[in-house]
Order: C-alpha cells, then structure tokens, then sequence
C-alpha cells in the first residue's frame, strides 16, 4: 500500500527535543528527538522495554520527566498552567491501550464526556454527536453498554471514538493492535488511516504490530534501549541497512545467543559454535 | 530408537540400547572400581530425571573430588534425561567450576546427546542482586518516607483548595457525584452504625453498671453513657467503619482507574482529576460522617437507657434528665469537630493509597489494604492529640 508522503514542507505539529526520563537511578528515555509533520502517520516502534510507552507517555505529560522540551501543535507542553495545558489537551485525541473506559459510565456517556466538559452544546446537538462518533467507529449499537460488556476490540473502538470527540488535530495511539485479531487489527488502521486521508489528521502511533506498521506508516521512529535507532520516512529507514530495523522487519529478531551454549557444549561433545 | 517426544511441554528423549533395561525408570549409581584419586568415576544406570536428580547430586557432594581432579560420569547405561536431569548436570558443572574439578562425561548415548544439545544455557551467571546496607537502606527509608509526605500533602492541600473554592463556586462542583458518593458513604452506612454504636452503648452501660452499683451510683451509668458516647466512642467508632467501608473502596476504586488508565485519560481530556474524582469524594466524607457521628451519639445513648430501665430499673424519665443535665454543648462540638477531621483524613488517605498505585492488578489490594491500615491509625492518633488539646490544654 502505498500514500502520499507528508510533505517536507508541511508544518512540525509535533516536536520532542532531548527527552529524557528516568526510574530512579534507571534511564528509561536518554535525550530522544523526534519532530512530526502535519498530516503524516508516525509509528513509533521497538521492542517490548524499548521505551516507546514511555516515550508516549512523556510527550502526553503523563510521566515525570527528567528533562527535554516538547511542543504539541506549537505549544509547549509541561507549562505549569494547568488551564493551558487543558486547553492544548482539548486539540489532542489520545487512545490508551484498552481503551481505559470509565467503568461507570456507559459507551455514549463516555463518548459524551469530553464535550460535555468543554462545549458547550444544547442536549440534543451533545447526543446527536455522540451518535455520529460511534458510528463512525461502528458502535452505534453499544451505545448503553457498560464497558464491562464490551470485547477488548469495542473497547478500544469506543476509546477511538471518545478520543475523536472534540475533534481533535492529532491522535495519539497506544498499542492499537494488542491482542486484537488480525481482522480487528486491519479494521483499526483502515480507520486511522481514514482518518488522515479524510480529516487531515496527523496520527501517532506505537506499536510493534509489522502488519499494523505496513499497513499505516508513513514514517516511523524506532526505539531500543531508550535511544532512537531510526527515524525518517518508511522506505528511507528501511533502506538504510541499520542492523536492528532490519531486524525488525525480517522477523528475524536474534536472540542473545552469544553468550550461550548448548549443555553439550559445556561437556566438550559437541564442537562449539563460532569458535567462541 | 524413538523420536524426541514433546509430552505436555516436557522434553523427554528415551531410546533403547544393549544395556537398557527401560522397565527401571530408577537411577542407580556406583563408584566404579576404576576409581583413582584424580579421577572418580560414577558409573549411572537408568533414566536421568527429576527424581534422579536429587540422587546424584547428594552423592557427588559426599564425596567432593578434590581439587584439580576429575569426576568422570559415566552415562554409558543412562537411556533417557529430561531437563531437570539436565539442569542437574549443568549445576555440577558450575559446582566443578567453582570448586576447580572437571566434571566429564562419556558413555552419552545418541539419544541423551541430542536433549543435551537442546538445552542452552548461559555459562555468566547474572550478578548477584546487591543487597543495600543498614544505612543505605534506612537512608532510603527515609527518604521515600519524605517524598510520600510531600506527594500527600500536595494531594491533600489541592483537594481541600478545591473542595472549599467549590463551595463558593457551586457552577464547579460536580453535583451529582456529590449526591451519589453521599448516598454511598451516608444513606447506606447508616443501617451498620447505627446497629453498632447501639450495641456499643449497651455494653458501656452494662459494664459501668457493675461498678457503679456497689456504690448505689447506678443513676450514674446515665452520665458516663451519655459523656463517653458523644465524646469518644460515637466519632471514632463512625470514623473506624467508614475508614473500613468507604475509604478502602475509594482506594479500590482510584486504583482501578489507576491501573486502567482511567487517570490519564482524564488528565489528556483536559479533565481535571481533583474536581472530578477528589473534591466530591472529600465534600460527601466530610459532610455525611459528622451526620452518621450523631446518629451513632443517640443510637448509643438509646442502647445505655435501655440497659438502664431492664437492667437497672431506672425509670425512663430521670434517666434522660440525667444524660441531658451530664452533657454539655462543648461535648457535642467537640465530637463532630473531630468527626470532620477525621473524615477529612479518612478521604484523603484514600484517595492518595488509590492514586499512588503502579503496576497491575495486585497492587489494588495492597493499596486497599494499605489505606484503611493507615487511615485507622490516623483516627486514633489525631482522636488522642484533640483529647489533650480538648480537655487538657483547653479544660
């Protein structure tokens, strides 16, 4: 499948510099950048501990970090106003890994949250809108459902459609594909990737789904141990020959073997392997 | 000879040779006669597996080769290992290693070579985990000790802010969660306190009765009833019930959303987490305990009369006259004041127990635990500081 690239002259809706995010003495993230422009989908990947959670989570503000400058739409992030940064949290669409529904509330008072908090709208508009955005993600049925009622799929669809609420200028997407089946998967991407085409929206996700990153990449950034591997257009990683992105696509993930032996080996019956 | 089998995530390879008697599962081992000082030979028979394991290693260490020898297994009979046969072989290895013996083997049969030759395993054992010092250990006691405080206090002075900006500000305030936490915290514990504090002012009464009626005071109980319910038992009963029901399922329920990302979601919604969550949660304690603390003050007065005429035939009518006549405004203030505070603690601890949690499912009930734990101990010492401020500093 193939898109029309983001334009290099389009305008940095996304712009990281030097973050850095530390557990205690452990360095999660060491002094990342990263710059998104309008309109593309950037996946972020790596390895499960590679840091791209965190990644996210540190560009949302959801994580304390260490140092580094972000900037969402122009700007900053972590601007101790809170007032601000709820303002800039109203152009931003976020879809958590399970969706992370209020319990409480059902799907339609979920999806009808957010507006209810930042627009002011008549009773009927509010309800009228909730029910366009569930449709859009095919949920214009669960409307009175309880999460709990919900397969993890729904969840996350239900989650999209919240995200999606406020129409917001950038999505962000936290492992959209776990454990969902390949179909399911495929349906996601279809919508984000509608969701760009249609709307204009510049999308960011992580993931480590290869059919997911296929299917919607333009550009992509790849972690693993807390730097950044590669970055760049999808095609341009690619052909760059880095060892680890390689890797990555081939399937072929080496494991550490190294420093292992087989337990003949150990007893001398059987030839070492590579002379190590 | 038979192909590796993989039974039930098990690897287990069996073969037949001259000398196999696969009926035996047992393993035997001997010394063999040609056994030197430098080189001790084992000689194994049988099938290698997690009930052999133990065998072999107890008798290998009875009798540690020395060192700079050899100890030579001869595995020529063994017709089947598994992988906790094989472990054992490796921990040998690493016990030679250690204790600088070779550890040989020969006699290995095609089939046990080849289950030998699965299993890998990493000769660099990981670093053993650096156990910290008394001080290191005490100074980071300390130190989180601190940060807990400073993260609670945070917690606490953004609520209270936001709960006393809400008053004044009732367009803010999220009505509905007030009434529906109130409904929870208030309406429905009313059927457990009252039940208890009755049950508490009835056994006061007896108890006191006893004493006071060799002195003929029986009247008395009416007072002491009437005095320690409203001072001491209605608040910090109340407060220890509500601490138990409602602040450990606030905890549950911040940790849940914790744990779900229910919290974050709020925070990149623009949705403030303290007014939406904190702020109607503390107003509901804070304002349904001191009803509950009153109701437990009469309940427990009630429990005391009803001793007092069954048990101690005072008539109904001076029996009040004296609990009203022992009681003074002072009693009543002071009970609800702490009642407040206690119910602000009660919230609070909860709330922070809940929004602290990290990780999975598990650490809900660790927190839940953990919040009613602490908020029980804060009822009692803050109720011991207002009794000396109440009625030592201020008598």
């Amino acid at each position: 499948m193939t898109h029309e690239k983001a334009k290099p002259e389009s305008e940095v809706v996304l712009d990281v510099r030097g973050l850095t995010v530390r557990y205690g003495t452990n360095t999660v993230l060491d002094r990342v950048d990263m710059t998104v422009r309008q309109g593309e989908i950037r996946v972020i990947l790596g390895g499960s501990g590679s840091g791209k959670s965190t990644l996210l989570k540190g560009i949302l503000g959801l994580t304390e970090i260490a140092h580094g400058k972000i900037a969402i739409l122009g700007q900053p992030m972590h601007v101790d106003d809170e007032k601000k940064r709820g303002q800039l949290m109203q152009r931003i669409g976020v879809l958590f890994q399970n969706g992370a529904l209020f319990g409480s509330l059902t799907v339609g008072e979920n999806v009808a949250l957010p507006l209810r908090e930042h627009r002011r709208l008549p009773d009927g508009a509010s309800a009228e809108l909730v029910r366009m955005k569930l449709a859009q993600v095919d949920l214009a049925h669960a409307e009175n459902l309880y999460p709990a009622e919900l397969s993890g799929g729904m969840k996350k669809r239900a989650g999209l459609a919240r995200a999606l609420a406020l129409d917001p200028e950038m999505l962000f997407c936290d492992e959209p594909s776990a454990g969902l089946d390949p179909l399911t998967s495929a349906e996601l991407d279809n919508l984000i990737l509608t969701l760009r085409d249609q709307l204009k929206m510049t999308v960011v996700v992580v993931t480590h789904e290869l059919a997911s990153i296929k299917a919607i990449a333009d550009s992509l950034i790849m972690v693993g141990g807390g730097k950044v591997i590669a970055e760049g257009p999808m095609a341009e990683v690619r052909g760059r020959g880095i060892a680890a992105v390689d890797e990555f696509f081939a399937r072929k993930a080496k494991k550490a073997r190294q420093q292992e032996t087989s337990v003949a080996e150990l007893f001398g019956l059987a030839p070492a392997k590579g002379g190590a | 000879m038979l192909p590796p089998i993989l039974w039930g995530g098990y690897l287990r390879t069996e073969v037949q040779t001259a000398h196999a008697t696969s009926t035996q599962p047992q393993l035997t081992l001997t010394d063999s006669p040609q056994s030197t000082a430098r080189a001790r030979t084992l000689v194994l028979v049988g099938v290698l597996d997690a009930r052999a394991a133990g065998t072999l290693a107890r008798q290998v260490r009875k009798k540690l080769p020395a060192k700079k020898s050899k100890l030579i297994l001869d595995l020529t009979g063994v017709t089947a290992i598994d992988n906790a046969g094989t472990a054992t072989l490796v921990d040998l290895w690493r016990l030679g290693h250690a204790r600088h013996f070779a550890v040989e083997l020969t006699g290995v049969q095609p089939a046990v070579l080849t289950a030998l030759k699965q299993f890998h395993v990493t000769v660099a054992l990981p670093k053993p985990v650096v156990v910290p010092g008394f001080f290191e250990d005490f100074g980071t006691g300390v130190w989180g000790a601190i940060e807990a405080l400073g993260r609670f206090t945070v917690l606490a002075s953004d609520t209270t802010v936001g709960a006393v900006q809400s008053l004044f500000t009732p367009g803010r305030m999220r009505w509905a969660a007030y009434f529906r936490e109130s409904s929870l915290m208030g309406s429905q514990a009313l059927g457990i306190v009252g039940l208890i504090t009755f049950l508490i002012g009835l056994t006061l009464a007896f108890q006191s009765a006893y004493q006071l009626r060799q002195f003929g005071a029986a009247i008395y109980v009416a007072a002491l009833t009437a005095i320690s319910m409203v001072r001491e038992m209605g608040p910090l009963i109340t407060a220890i019930l509500v601490a138990g029901r409602s602040g450990s399922s606030i905890t549950s329920e911040v940790a849940t959303m914790k744990v779900g990302e229910e919290i974050d979601a709020m925070q990149v919604m623009g949705i403030p987490f303290v007014d939406f969550i904190a702020v109607p949660k503390v107003l509901a304690m804070v304002t349904m305990v001191p009803l509950l603390t009153i109701l437990a003050d009469f309940l427990g007065i009630l429990g005391g009369w009803i001793v007092g005429m069954v048990y101690l035939d005072i008539a109904p009518k001076p029996y009040l006259q004296k609990t009203i006549d022992a009681l003074v405004t002072k009693d009543l203030v002071t009970g609800l004041f702490k009642s407040v505070v206690f119910a602000w603690g009660i919230a609070l601890i909860g709330l922070y127990h809940g929004a602290g949690v990290r990780g999975g499912a598990q650490e809900v009930g660790k927190a839940t635990t953990a919040s009613v734990v602490s908020a029980i101990f804060f009822i009692i010492v803050a109720d011991s500081i207002f009794s000396i401020i109440f009625y030592v500093v201020m008598a």
